[in-house]
């Protein structure tokens, strides 16, 4: 795999103090949350949350991640943290399904609130499943 | 009616305070694209607003995840439409991280034109429509005018005004002709003169500056917890530009600055962008004196379309052709983001490839999902006709928002 910067997996239970600690702390300084997304890792059947943080100062960024099943995807919000994260974690929710605790208004933003799955998915294909030719095995992949 | 009743009682007291609530929006013409905002008003102060988002969402992150690269720009083009050509370059420049190519110098200086072509188009209609939403029709007609003339020279350059789908991975489809090139110095010379009498009817105006200062303020220190970036970020004081603090497609070659607001309202942001001009239009003459020689698009014939007549008589061509229009070609695996300053902010690109034929996921860091956001916050107390003003100089772009 190639990155363009640090990527870090943590374990979730700890994520928020984390990158409280991340931000507060006179050597890391991370005081920017630049995004917030979800990943859905079909093969290991995990929904991965990414955060991205930036140090505007010494100009770095850094990548965590953290990975939940996708049963029971549950992690703390990062709303008492980063204000901005409250949109970005409603976005994750309507997508991905994953249920921040402590948010304050944890509802679907994007799509409609009668929707009953979670669209970004992989088991929700674009397409009709029946089509092959646009199946990469037809490439030799 | 009771004797014993006086006048006063018809008076509410604070705690039976009676509020009404006003729809503002899904598509009410002051608001310059499909938001809906409920409001609880009290009298004419805004007491809460509820923002309700996704009127126009179409679902970009997971078409991407069923298109090869090259058909990506498209779904780009349709998120910042007034500034089209940088989410597309950026986009390009995302795939270039990924594969690890490397643009000829000629390419980057031609990107750097477009790109502050696009970012004065954004700015003129940002700056017009708080014009028009202080009561002054006059510069928005002048201004896009000026636009219009941005829109041609996109036009000569793809083919296409709106929607641009400009550049392809790897540099351009054709190089600038002399007709692009005698339309951008018209430009050079004329936008000036324009946007020096717009300075004139508005910078000083005693009636636009009494409308906007002190009009929707956010501190920078609050501006930064809502990770706010680009001309909103800036008017508040904080001084962070992509373009500066990670240079990219060469801007560290360029002499420009980068300017700063101090109490982040609606004056400050329009001031911002205004100055932003005048600095696109110094990078543009820069970039135009320095233009190197050289080719215009880099050599990678696994993702750059040959020319269509060698497509037809040679073997190669007609061969990668096939491969770049299959999705056939190979790319690493890999996580990257890059960001572009986007008339609105840090424009970033997740991309997560898997080495498949599209990505396996990809993330656009929308910079107007992230900062509407606090526009509840800042209209808060404040008047109806403000909270038109202050989302006007927020620049909300509807596309960008709901992806």
């Amino acid at each position: 795999m190639l990155y363009d910067f640090p990527v870090i997996s943590l374990k979730q239970d700890k994520i928020v103090d984390v990158i409280k600690h991340l931000r507060d702390h006179a050597e890391t300084k991370f005081q920017f949350l630049t995004t917030l997304c979800g990943i859905h890792y079909a093969e290991v059947n995990q929904i991965a949350v990414m955060y991205q943080l930036h140090n505007m100062v010494s100009n770095q960024r850094v990548r965590l991640k953290i990975y939940l099943p996708v049963e029971n995807p549950v992690v703390q919000s990062l709303t008492s943290v980063f204000p901005g994260a409250n949109w970005m974690e409603r976005e994750t929710y309507d997508f991905y399904g994953v249920k921040f605790e402590g948010h304050p208004n944890l509802k679907r933003i994007l799509n409609v609130d009668e929707m009953i799955i979670f669209p970004l998915r992989k088991e929700y294909p674009l397409e009709d499943q029946v089509r092959v030719d646009k199946n990469d095995s037809m490439f030799g992949r | 009616m009771d004797v014993n009743q006086t006048a006063t009682d018809h008076i509410y007291k604070p705690e039976e305070k009676q509020y009404s609530y006003l729809n503002l929006g899904p598509t009410h013409p002051a608001t310059h694209g499909i938001f809906q905002n409920v409001l609880k008003m009290d009298g004419e102060i805004i007491e809460e607003a509820t923002s309700t988002i996704g009127y126009i969402h179409r679902a970009f992150e997971k078409l991407a995840e069923r298109r090869p690269f090259y058909q990506i720009p498209p779904i780009t083009d349709r998120m910042n439409y007034c500034s089209a050509p940088i989410n597309n370059i950026g986009w390009h420049m995302t795939v270039e991280k990924l594969l690890g190519i490397e643009v000829p110098k000629r390419v980057q200086y031609l990107r750097v034109i477009v790109m502050e072509l696009a970012r004065i188009a954004d700015h003129v209609i940002c700056n017009a429509v708080i014009g028009v939403d202080t009561g002054a029709l006059t510069g928005f007609v002048y201004m896009f005018q000026q636009r219009e003339s941005v829109y041609e020279i996109y036009e000569e350059i793809c083919g296409a005004r709106l929607t641009s789908n400009l550049g392809r991975i790897g540099g351009f489809e054709r190089d600038f002709t002399p007709k692009t090139w005698e339309k951008i110095n018209k430009f050079l010379k004329e936008f000036p003169t324009v946007l020096k009498e717009f300075e004139n009817l508005l910078n000083r105006n005693r009636i636009f500056m009494d409308r906007t200062i002190g009009c929707g303020p956010i501190t920078g220190e609050k501006a930064l917890s809502y990770s706010f970036t680009g001309p909103n970020l800036r008017a508040a004081g904080v001084d962070y530009d992509v373009r500066v603090a990670m240079p990219y497609s060469s801007y560290q070659d360029f002499d420009f600055q980068i300017p700063v607001g101090q109490n982040g309202d609606t004056y400050d942001r329009f001031m911002v962008r205004q100055e932003e001009m005048w600095q696109s239009l110094s990078i543009i003459k820069q970039a135009m004196a320095k233009l190197p020689e050289g080719p215009f698009h880099a050599n990678v014939p696994e993702f750059y379309l040959p020319p269509k007549e060698e497509v037809y008589d040679k073997m190669e061509a007609l061969i990668y052709h096939f491969k770049i229009v299959m999705g056939e070609t190979d790319v690493p695996k890999g996580e990257v983001y890059h960001c572009v300053e986007g008339g609105n902010g840090e424009l970033g690109f997740y991309l997560i490839s898997d080495g498949g034929r599209t990505p396996f996921r990809l993330h656009f860091r929308r910079p107007c999902f992230i900062y509407y956001q606090a526009f509840p916050e800042m209209v808060k107390g404040s008047m109806l006709s403000d909270a038109i003003l202050t989302m006007s100089s927020m620049n909300v772009i509807a596309g960008e928002l709901d992806a």
